[in-house]
């Protein structure tokens, strides 16, 4: 059995280190820990071929690339690359012992942030190949994040609307920016102009509308991530109500928009009102969220 | 089968309360093992609870004071920023990540107070942001619960005037500003509330609803207790504000309650250099709501303030108290349309009780408020109302009480006026109340004009009103009432005897319209009171005579006589027989002989008409008697007139025990026992030998009649006389006589037919006595 294995066995072992690996910053990727970076960033570092005990490694050459790749669930398994920057690293010939080779990408244009969503998934990932002729080409992926942090915009309107259903109720809301950042804290309230629905609550939700594909092929998923009560019985003519809402509990991402052509994030605040008889009366309106550069 | 509201109640009550313990049980285990996390999280589950929609106030309080009791662990443990390392900031910050308002906002109002103590940012600022996140909960009574909990932990750390959480200039305000909005917005859920749920159950409603007036009202009691609300700040900014949410509210339940919250929390003083503000809401308020209550206790607070010491009543004259009271009460009275009487009145009543006692020396305040209540009485018809009735005689009884004195309560130009609007029972109630008053301090009423006056208050008992109802009198009450009057004419009295005769002449005036039931009442009363004037007069003889003078003795005899022939009209002959006597008596001591002999005359013509009942002929003839007896007056020509009826009358009595006991009486008339009596020896011994003579003829007649006769009494009474008389020096009585008649008496009683009596027995043994001890001591009786 041991031989079969063995037969099977990769002819090598590869790893990659990065140059700063042991200082960088690391974020989860779900179930690893991965190295974060950031667009125009140098990648740089080591990678290291190990044949098994005793054998050698043929090969067609040596290269390292680092791709930026968008996959579409509904297309699993087929990656589009939307960054694609190639290192070789060793001619054709054959390894015999532990080889390390050096590869540095400088000021890596990274224009998007990692992503994982309900339908779509933005990666970046550094491939390691050793071409052989035959037993098939030696692969081994390094994934890696990005971030990229935004400034604060310099213009940032507040959002302000009046909205209502004749007669029967009328409310002015007024959320404090239209662009937050991802521990920013939304403050506003809301004013009620006239109110003759007998109102249960009012709830203000944060909900990601991650849309892929294009044209006919579409696909809208939306996820409500943040349900928050602002307002318990009901209000009479003349009430403000509060809001105060910390964006830091909740797990956000900066706003996409048409990343590539492929996909987008967007993120609405929606104002829920419901009434004694469970019937919702909401209102949408869009947010931007972007990421700050922790001070 | 469906549990009813009760049982459904106490079920959710229990199920509530075992998702608090249970909660509270995972709380206690994080906050033992300093885990923040876990804490907060069981914390708001816990508070979830209270999220119930389903208990009434009385069960949601239980349920409240649970969490309560588990919050206060809560924040001592987020107090200690060593168990759980996260600074007051943070935790600030991460209560908020509840996603449920209620449990957020009392985890939130829990951590400010922490933050508060901590002093990292200004207690102005934390109140302020508590105050108005608070505003998410607009369920009524959700509301109430956690704005009373705001209220409750922040009590202790208002940045007060000298309070450690002052913080730079005027921060005292926005400890007003604050408890002032959180008070305003309670209010606020506590009016919505009559709105919820179902329409028929309202009246259940709103008994629950006051049950929770209290979480309203702390407001304004924490308002008063805060240092820096000085008068200036009370008046610029506390009342306005709270004024102007007791009047939008538009609310009966409140506005009520919190008038009397202001009125009861807030310093004497306060109320006093505010009254405008206060009294201008009044008008204001829902009609439906009992102002008179609100403004009688303002007025009843006022009042014990100025009792408690003279020196704020400068004080009362500087901000015009009465003026505007009275004033509000007016416009309040106009405002309120559907106001029953009785609440007009109980404001009168409230305000007069105040004047009496802030302003004792205004009588014409008094008045003023006397004449509004008649305005107002005016412009209703009569009252039917027993409650009205009480109030009206509450007003009128208290000057009478105040000043102890009715002379003060006559000058009231309005006083009868009110008096006029009772229906007739109470208006004599109230006439017996001013009598009393009259009589327990002995006032004295000494002019005409105020006698006039207060006959006409009290003349619902002088005469018959129309249309009363005679059939409804009580004996016993007339009686007392009629007495009262009686006493009362005593009362009325001038050492001056001109105006005095004025008195008596109103006196008359007034009594004599009280019909046959009072005059028997009320006459001799007046004329013992003019008898009083004319042994006043006799007193000071001599200055007044002649005709010029208006009040002579003469003229009161005049007087006297109409009275009394009045009084015998009625018919009450017996009465008029005894105030004849009297007047003749009091005429004898004037020396005027023809007015005695008058009213004699007018003695008799009564006794021959119209005394037929034999038993007062009695009681008469020994009235004449006795009356003529001391009589000196007379010419022998009169006297003998007079005593020679007397006697006539005497032996024609019916009984004859009568006849004999009348008749050695009238032996007395031949015998004055003065310096220049008459002494007539011989008729004396003539009416006693006739009176021997009746006794015996009523012996025989007892004997016959009965089988048996009498006792001795008559013949050991007549031995008396005989005695006297003796005594007294008639030659005509002599020892034999005596001893005739002691014999005489011996002898009837052996007789086998007489009657043994032990009480002429006794008078007989001691008259016996009497005698051997006079013969004893020698002297006259000496044989």
């Amino acid at each position: 059995m041991n031989f079969l294995i063995g037969a099977f066995k990769p002819a090598c072992n590869i790893s990659i280190t990065f140059s700063d690996g042991k200082s960088r910053k690391q974020e989860n990727g779900q179930t690893v820990m991965v190295p974060l970076f950031q667009s125009q960033e140098n990648i740089a570092g080591k990678i290291s071929i190990e044949p098994f005990q005793g054998k050698k490694i043929e090969h067609n050459g040596v290269k390292v690339e680092l791709l930026g790749q968008i996959e579409m669930y509904f297309d699993r398994g087929n990656f589009y690359d939307f960054t694609s920057l190639v290192r070789e690293l060793d001619v054709p010939g054959d390894i015999y012992e532990r080889k390390t080779y050096p590869f540095e990408f400088s000021t890596v244009e990274m224009p998007y942030e990692t992503y994982n969503g309900v339908n779509v998934r933005l990666r970046y990932v550094l491939k390691v190949t050793v071409s052989r002729n035959y037993g098939g080409s030696i692969v081994e992926y390094q994934d890696f994040m990005v971030r990229n942090y935004s400034p604060a915009p310099s213009i940032n309107n507040s959002i302000k609307m009046e909205v209502g259903i004749e007669d029967c109720l009328h409310i002015e809301f007024e959320y404090n920016k239209s662009k937050y950042h991802l521990k920013d804290v939304i403050i506003g309230k809301i004013y009620f102009l006239l109110v003759r629905i007998k109102i249960k609550n009012m709830d203000l939700e944060i909900r990601r509308r991650e849309s892929t594909g294009s044209g006919a092929n579409t696909h809208v998923e939306t996820e409500t991530l943040a349900k928050f009560e602002l307002m318990d019985g009901a209000p009479v003519r003349g009430e403000s109500i509060p809001i105060r809402l910390f964006l830091s509990p909740y797990e956000l991402t900066p706003t996409h928009r048409n990343i590539n052509n492929k996909f987008s994030v967007k993120y609405y605040l929606n104002l829920v009102l419901v009434d004694e008889e469970d019937r919702r009366y909401f209102k949408q309106q869009e947010i931007t969220i972007y990421r700050l550069q922790d001070s | 089968m469906m549990l009813n509201g009760a049982e459904d109640e106490e079920k959710w009550l229990a199920e509530g309360i075992a998702g608090i313990q249970h909660n509270a049980f995972y709380m206690h285990r994080a906050l033992d093992s300093n885990n923040l996390r876990e804490a907060l999280k069981y914390s708001a589950q816990m508070l979830s609870e209270l999220r119930t929609s389903k208990l009434s106030p009385h069960k949601y309080y239980d349920l409240y004071m649970r969490a309560f009791d588990e919050l206060r662990k809560l924040e001592i443990f987020f107090k200690d920023e060593g168990k759980h390392g996260v600074s007051v900031v943070d935790l600030y910050e991460l209560v908020q990540h509840a996603g449920n308002i209620l449990p957020r906002l009392y985890l939130l109002c829990t951590v400010g107070s922490v933050y508060i103590k901590s002093k990292e940012a200004p207690a102005k600022e934390v109140l302020k942001d508590l105050v108005e996140m608070c505003r998410g909960v607009q369920h009524p009574l959700r509301g109430l619960f956690l704005r009373s909990y705001l209220a409750q932990v922040s009590r202790d750390k208002l940045p007060d005037i000298g309070s450690e959480y002052e913080g730079d200039a005027d921060t005292v305000m926005d400890a007003v500003e604050f408890v002032l909005q959180n008070f305003t917005e309670m209010n606020k859920l506590w009016v919505r509330m009559q709105h919820q749920g179902p329409g028929r159950l309202r009246e259940k409603r709103e008994k629950e609803r006051n049950e929770l007036r209290d979480l309203v009202g702390k407001n304004l009691h924490v308002l008063s207790q805060i240092e820096g609300v000085d008068l200036e700040m009370y008046k610029e900014t506390v009342l306005p504000r709270v004024l102007e949410q007791v009047v939008n509210c538009k609310d009966d339940l409140s506005q009520y309650y919190l008038m009397d919250c202001i009125i009861q929390v807030f310093p004497d003083e306060y109320h006093l250099q505010t009254l405008e503000t206060l009294l201008g809401a009044c008008p204001q308020l829902q009609p439906t709501v009992d102002i008179k209550t609100v403004l009688s206790r303002l007025m009843d607070r006022l009042s014990n303030y100025a009792a408690s010491s003279a020196d704020v009543l400068p004080e009362f004259l500087q901000v015009e108290a009465f003026a505007k009271l009275s004033n509000a009460i007016g416009k309040v009275i106009e405002a309120q349309v559907d106001m029953p009487a009785v609440g007009a009145i109980t404001l009168y009543v409230s305000l007069l009780t105040f004047t009496l006692r802030v302003h004792p020396d205004r009588l014409d305040y008094v008045d003023l408020v006397l004449g509004a209540c008649v305005k107002k009485l005016s412009s209703i018809p009569k009252l039917d109302d027993s409650r009205a009735t009480k109030q009206v005689v509450a007003l009128l009884s208290a000057p009478l009480e105040k000043y102890n004195d009715i002379v003060t309560a006559l000058t009231l130009s309005n006083y009868p006026r009110v008096m006029d609007h009772l229906d007739n029972g109470t208006n004599k109630v109230m006439a017996m109340v001013i009598i009393q008053s009259i009589m327990k301090n002995n006032t004295c009423i000494s002019t005409v004009d105020k006698v006039e006056v207060l006959f006409e208050l009290i003349k619902g008992l002088i005469k018959d009103t129309d249309g009363a109802d005679v059939d409804e009198l009580d004996e016993e009450d007339f009686k007392d009432e009629q007495n009262a009057v009686a006493r009362l004419i005593h009362m009325l009295y001038n050492n001056e005897p001109e105006e005095m005769l004025k008195i008596i002449c109103t006196v008359r005036k007034h009594t004599m319209a009280g019909g046959p039931k009072r005059l028997p009442f009320t006459v001799p009363s007046l004329v013992f009171s003019a008898l009083r004037l004319i042994r006043q007069l006799q007193g000071q003889e001599g200055d007044i005579v002649g005709e010029e003078v208006p009040a002579t003795p003469k003229k009161i005899f005049q007087l006297l006589n109409q009275i009394i022939e009045d009084l015998s009209n009625v018919p009450s002959p017996e009465l008029a027989l005894r105030l004849s006597l009297q007047c003749a008596e009091a005429a004898n001591d004037c020396d005027l002989e023809h007015v005695a002999y008058e009213f004699f005359t007018q003695a008799f013509v009564l006794y021959e008409e119209e005394i037929a009942d034999s038993k007062a002929q009695v009681t008469a003839i020994h009235l004449i008697i006795g009356t003529l007896q001391r009589m000196n007056v007379f010419g022998v020509e009169n006297r003998d007139t007079l005593t020679h009826k007397a006697t006539g009358y005497s032996a024609r009595l019916l009984k004859k025990p009568d006849q004999c006991r009348a008749v050695y009486a009238c032996s007395h008339l031949f015998w004055v026992d003065d310096q220049d009596g008459i002494k007539d020896g011989e008729r004396v011994l003539l009416c006693l030998k006739r009176a021997l003579r009746i006794a015996n003829a009523a012996q025989q007649m007892a004997n016959v009649a009965r089988g048996s006769s009498g006792p001795v009494t008559l013949f050991v009474e007549i031995l008396n006389k005989y005695l006297y008389f003796f005594e007294k020096g008639n030659q005509q009585i002599t020892g034999a006589a005596i001893q005739g008649l002691i014999e005489l008496i011996n002898t009837e009683k052996q007789n086998d037919s007489a009657t043994p009596d032990s009480a002429s027995d006794a008078f007989l043994a001691s008259t016996m006595r009497y005698i051997q001890f006079q013969r004893q001591k020698g002297g006259i009786m000496g044989r």
